[in-house]
């Protein structure tokens, strides 16, 4: 059991890291990738870099930094968060648990650019397999999604639905699929009359009664709204210290929305830490 | 306290309620659907009176939840003079989920 596992190894994450582990805590961070600075190449306006320096080597050195910390930085990719008591992460390669958590994984992405996602949203199309997988029992359900996270979901789903059709939506499926069928096509609208009837792509239209969307690899905001926690939008609704309602469940970053740059992803990493401490000594006591 | 809502007492305690009635469609194994019990609770006791607030298990009662077309838990449904009027999906705080049920 580790106090905090920080998921995200940014600058929120990794700021975040760093403190916790100067206050003598078990820390270990998870991370998948670079994240959206691994897109930036011209970083200007952080503090102490006289020569402008890409977002690659400053997440590099980052993530040194903590390793020559003593902080285990592990390349695996969080499907979900389960919260009783304590926290389970389970990952791509194992299952970790921790007093607490701290979500700095970058900003959420975008929802599915098709025809009929906005109007179908909470009208079929569901986020949540574990939530809304039993309402259709004996059902036709499509998931969307071409990876691990897919899988998941997918598992939860079989439990529950007649038939199960993944739709990679023009992404190549990463995963091994079994007794399911695969459209790979990009979907081009979702139709139906009070709730969702069927996808389609160019070429074919499918009956479906439900869409369960776990395309690419699961945000902050997919694991805090399975968890219950408030989200504003797409972000994770935190207080000033950085909780969200779930106690133990922490946010920082870009995935709490706010001013998109490193100063603050570092400002709320540390913040976040302090408070973090707090909560784990108050726990002890 | 809300009150446990079940296909015998829906016609009575729902459709024939004289005030609005507030209910909200959950089930147990959904984390979110767990995180709103204490709002739904305390809506229950600011608002008696004037809201009658009720819970429906969609795993117990799933005549009810077909019915009504859930599709995705928590949904929090309004009822005005025995008729749907005002429906929420998902987690939302006390404030915006009155707000957003125009209650």
């Amino acid at each position: 059991m580790h106090d905090v596992i920080v998921v995200g190894g940014g600058p929120a994450g990794i700021t975040a890291a760093v403190y916790l582990k100067r206050f003598k805590l078990d820390v270990v961070v998870l991370m998948k990738d670079y994240g959206t600075l691994a897109k930036t190449d011209h970083i200007e306006n952080y503090y102490g870099f006289a020569e402008p320096i890409t977002g690659t080597k400053l997440v590099e050195n980052g993530i040194l930094q903590a390793k020559n910390m003593g902080i285990p930085v592990l390349e695996e990719e969080v499907l979900g968060i389960d919260c009783f008591d304590t926290f389970t992460v389970k990952t791509t390669k194992a299952q970790h648990s921790a007093r607490a958590v701290l979500l700095a994984t970058g900003a959420a992405r975008s929802s599915l650019k098709v025809k009929g996602f906005k109007e179908f949203d909470g009208k079929g199309i569901s986020y949540c397999a574990v939530c809304d997988g039993f309402l259709y029992r004996g059902k036709t359900i499509g998931v969307v999604g071409a990876g691990e996270f897919m899988l998941e979901e997918m598992e939860v789903l079989r439990q529950f639905a007649k038939e199960v059709v993944v739709f990679t939506n023009g992404e190549p499926l990463q995963v091994e699929v079994h007794d399911a069928s695969v459209v790979t096509e990009k979907l081009v609208s979702i139709d139906g009359k009070e709730t969702v009837e069927s996808v389609s792509t160019a070429k074919a239209n499918y009956r479906i009664d439900a869409l369960f969307v776990a395309a690419g690899t699961p945000s902050a905001s997919d694991f805090a709204l399975r968890m219950g926690a408030f989200l504003n939008k797409n972000d994770i609704a935190v207080d000033e210290t950085f909780m969200t309602n779930i106690p133990g469940l922490f946010a920082a970053g870009d995935c709490i929305g706010g001013f998109y740059q490193i100063a603050k992803a570092v400002s709320d990493g540390a913040h976040a830490s302090v408070a973090i401490n707090r909560y784990l000594r108050n726990l002890k006591a | 306290m809300p009150l446990t809502i079940t296909n015998q007492n829906f016609k009575k305690e729902v459709l024939e309620s004289p005030i609005p009635v507030l209910i909200d469609f959950w089930a147990p194994w959904c984390r979110p659907c767990v995180m709103l019990g204490p709002i739904i609770e305390q809506i229950s006791v600011e608002q008696e009176g004037k809201i009658k607030v009720g819970k429906i298990n969609v795993d117990e009662e799933g005549i009810l939840a077909q019915e009504f077309r859930i599709t995705s838990i928590p949904t929090v449904m309004v009822f005005k003079g025995g008729k749907p009027a005002g429906q929420v999906v998902g987690l939302l705080r006390k404030e915006d989920l009155l707000k957003r049920l125009g209650l």
